[in-house]
Order: C-alpha cells, then sequence, then structure tokens
C-alpha cells in the first residue's frame, strides 16, 4: 500500500509505468526499486528456497541478504531490492540456482 | 588504473564527513557508494537528532544527510562514484571495485573503511516467513519509497531503533500491536518511549516471540513473557494477529574488508561484533587504512559523523596537509566523541574501546 500523506516527507514519484510479474502486467513508478512496485502491488512472496521450498519474501531490503532474488529480463539471481523499475520490464520467480549463459 | 589521495569506501554519514575533512586539509578524496546515492541510512531517518550543535542537533537524519552530500558535492577535492562496490584491498595497496558493472582498479594512498552495519537476526520457528523485515527494511520501504510494509505490526526490540521505526509506522498509518523487549528495561531514550505510549501502543518488556505463523507470509506471532533468567513463562502466551514482524534487534559492523584486508580484529561483545583493532586515530593495524562509524563499533550518526571527521583529518594529515590545522582538529573530534559518548548508552561504547584497546585477547 502507498502513503499517500505523510506528517513530514513528501514523495516525489516518477512516471507511471508497465512492467509484467509472472506474465501479469502491473503499475509502477519509474525511479523506485523493483521489490517497492511488487511490494506496493501487494506481492509479498518473491520465491521459494531451494530445498525446503520455503516461501522467500523481502528482509533488508539494501541488497545485503540475498532473500529477494528475482529473474529479470531473462537474467537470473537480480537483487530486485536494489534493481530499478524500467518500463515493460519482464519479472519472474526463479525456479533453482540460475545459471551463467 | 585510478590513482587517489584517499580512498573512502562507504558514502554514510561517516564515510561523507571523512571526504569533507579530508579534503578541507587538501587532499584529493574518492568515495565509493554502492548504493545509487550516498547518504546512507541517514537519508531514511525522520526524527530530529540529539547532541549539540557541532552534531547537527535538532535537524532531521535526512536534512543532516542532504548537507553532508551537498558538502562533498560542492568540494572540487570530492569524487563520489555510486553504483560502485568496493570487492577487495589486496597486499599492494590496489583496491578492486565493481563500477556500474564493470571491474576497476584504484590505487589510494590512505583507506578509510566506513562500510556501516547489517541487521542482526534472532531465532524462533518460521523467522525465514515473508512479512518478516529488518527495521532497516521497513525504513527503506516506508521513508524511501513511501510503501507501508503492512497493515499490524509486532515491533521486537525497544532500543532507539525499534522506537523510532514504530513511531514512523504510527506516522504514515499503520497500527502497532506491540513493542516487546527481552530485557527488563526499554533500552532506547524515554523520550521516543513516552511518545509512543502516549499514543497506547504497549511496551512490553521481559517478553519475547516464540514463534510466527503463517502459510505464505505471516498472519500472526505467538509472544510470552521472561522470568528474570531470560526463561519463558508458561501460561503467558499472547496471540497477536499481525501481518507484519519488524526486527530491531541490534545491528552488526560489516567487517568482511578489514578481515580480507588482514587487519587485527577482535570480537567486543560491546561494540556488536568483531571490529578491527585501531589507535585513538583510528588508523588499524594495517598502516594506512582507517575505520569510521559502525564497522568499529556500532554506535549513532551523531558518532559516527564525528569519527568520520576525525580519521579522514587524520588521513590527510598523515599525508602532509594540515601541518598546523590538524592536530589541534583532531583533539577537538576526540573530545567531542567524549562528549557524546558520556552518556549511559555510551558507557557501553567507551566499555568497548576500552578492551578493544587493550592488547590482550586477540582472537583473528
Amino acid at each position: 500500500m502507498r502513503i499517500t500523506e505523510h506528517p513530514i516527507l513528501e514523495f516525489l514519484r516518477g512516471e507511471e509505468i508497465s512492467f509484467f510479474y509472472n506474465g501479469q502486467e502491473l503499475k509502477g513508478f519509474e525511479g523506485e526499486t523493483i521489490a517497492a512496485a511488487l511490494h506496493a502491488a501487494g506481492v509479498k512472496v518473491l520465491g521459494h528456497s531451494h530445498t525446503m521450498h520455503r516461501p522467500r519474501g523481502l528482509f533488508c531490503a539494501i541488497g545485503n541478504c540475498s532473500s529477494c532474488l528475482m529473474v529479470v529480463d531473462g537474467e537470473p539471481n537480480v537483487r530486485i531490492c536494489v534493481e530499478k523499475l524500467k518500463p515493460g520490464m519482464r519479472v519472474e520467480t526463479q525456479q533453482g540456482k540460475g545459471s551463467l549463459k | 588504473m585510478k590513482e587517489i589521495e584517499v580512498l573512502i569506501i562507504g558514502g554514510g554519514p561517516a564515510g561523507l564527513s571523512a571526504a569533507s575533512a579530508a579534503a578541507n586539509l587538501g587532499a584529493s578524496v574518492l568515495v565509493l557508494e554502492r548504493d545509487e546515492l550516498p547518504g546512507g541510512q541517514l537519508v531514511k531517518q525522520t526524527h530530529k537528532f540529539f547532541g549539540s550543535k557541532k552534531q547537527y542537533a535538532g535537524d532531521r537524519g535526512f536534512q543532516i544527510g542532504n548537507l553532508l552530500i551537498e558538502q562533498c558535492k560542492t568540494s572540487a577535492k570530492v569524487e563520489v562514484w555510486t553504483n560502485t562496490t568496493a570487492l577487495g584491498i589486496y597486499e599492494d595497496g590496489v583496491v578492486t571495485a565493481e563500477s556500474q558493472d564493470e571491474h576497476v582498479k584504484i590505487k589510494p594512498k590512505k583507506i578509510i573503511v566506513a562500510t556501516g552495519a547489517s541487521e542482526k537476526m534472532i531465532v524462533f520457528p518460521n523467522n525465514d516467513l515473508p512479512g518478516i523485515y529488518g527495521a532497516g527494511a521497513v525504513q527503506t520501504l516506508m521513508n524511501v519509497h513511501g510503501i507501508v510494509p503492512g497493515q499490524r505490526v509486532l515491533m521486537i526490540g525497544a532500543g532507539n531503533i525499534g522506537l523510532i521505526v514504530s513511531y514512523q509506522l504510527m506516522q504514515a498509518g499503520v497500527e502497532i500491536a506491540a513493542i516487546i523487549e527481552a530485557a527488563p528495561a526499554i533500552g532506547g531514550y524515554l523520550v521516543h518511549a513516552s511518545k509512543i505510549r502516549r499514543a497506547g501502543v504497549p511496551i512490553l518488556t521481559s517478553h519475547t516471540i516464540t514463534e510466527a505463523y503463517g502459510q505464505e507470509s505471516v498472519e500472526g506471532a505467538v509472544i510470552c513473557k521472561l522470568d528474570e533468567n531470560w526463561q519463558p513463562i508458561q501460561g503467558t502466551e499472547q496471540d497477536l494477529k499481525v501481518d507484519v514482524i519488524c526486527l530491531a534487534v541490534g545491528l552488526s559492523p560489516l567487517t568482511e574488508l578489514c578481515f580480507q584486508a588482514d587487519c587485527r580484529m577482535k570480537y567486543v561483545p560491546e561494540l556488536s561484533g568483531h571490529v578491527p583493532i585501531r589507535d585513538e586515530y583510528l588508523e588499524t593495524t594495517r598502516p594506512g587504512l582507517y575505520v569510521a562509524g559502525d564497522v568499529s563499533g556500532v554506535e549513532e550518526a551523531s558518532s559516527a559523523m564525528v569519527e568520520g571527521r576525525l580519521a579522514g583529518i587524520s588521513a590527510a594529515y598523515s599525508l602532509g596537509y594540515g601541518l598546523e590545522a590538524a592536530p589541534k582538529l583532531q583533539e577537538e573530534a576526540l573530545a567531542e566523541l567524549n562528549e557524546l559518548r558520556s552518556g549511559p548508552a555510551g558507557h557501553k561504547t567507551m566499555k568497548g574501546i576500552m578492551k578493544l584497546m587493550d592488547k590482550g585477547e586477540v582472537v583473528c
């Protein structure tokens, strides 16, 4: 959920853009991270752990913890908490560890 | 290969303060910042700072961050590389980094490591469920992106971070079910705690979380009371319906680069983990490598800024800059640090630094 009114801060959001989450079209704002846009759209489960298949979500939001790895425009293991959203981006849940090209 | 006099790794409050201080004495400075923007965690702080005017008391964190960024921007001697992550410090003094997807090499004369800290985790069943965040993540989501993490929050930890982030959540319209703290007393400033209690949010001391539950993300948490030996008391369990659990249980210094650079390290609980041994001017056992801010022991941003200034002055002075001015500036910074650490919270830091400077018990 996005904050619309805040007693101290003013949020200068970029242009509204479309992107794709597992094929589904969602809206976000240019300049924010992929994680922020997914969160605002109510997506909390970003993937599942390899062995136990437990749900994984956003934890640190600054690129430390690797809990938010997803496939972005075909590239696996992208830390979506620090990767910026771009128009038309394809964001997909990652299966497995991903491989080098 | 990029050559520079002073290389600063980390563009948060300590790193930016170090940059201005070294540049003011005449040294050429390069700051590496892994994020898109410098400022570190300061830019996410909406509360007003304490201390004296010298440490920007009365200003809000993000305003101080903007001021430090501005000081570096206007200095012809300071260069800031953003989207740049330092990778290693080698025996021959070369530092490697990933900068905007390129591998780069830097040859500095002096290095200041100001990498900050990362959040600690605590152990309880289902602590990996989506909806459980570090307090810093909640601040990033809320104060940078303007997005709330959920509807109803259980905050774990009543230190200053737990209290401040709870208040920020309330300002953003989120309900706080409770703040729990395992210790028998609130760790943060009473002024923060009072604001929260006045709004009707319970702060439960001697309480811990026994489990989180939920299918795909957090749906609730069970908390219980602890006895004087920190053991759960049977029958005191409470079930809280929350969709967010926020962990504010402390920070660990981000010392990987110090370990890798072969600085002698020591485990000091009062400083929140392994920290490099350093002299009073913040030079580590590796000559020419200084530390400043949370990486040298977790404290508040106010002391991180003064440590940054001290490290910056010391690095520039060792290169022959400010031969007249530097010693006086160093003493001033040391006096400010002593003053900042004179309160009850600072007592712990002082004890930690004493242990650190003690030559015995070197771990690594």
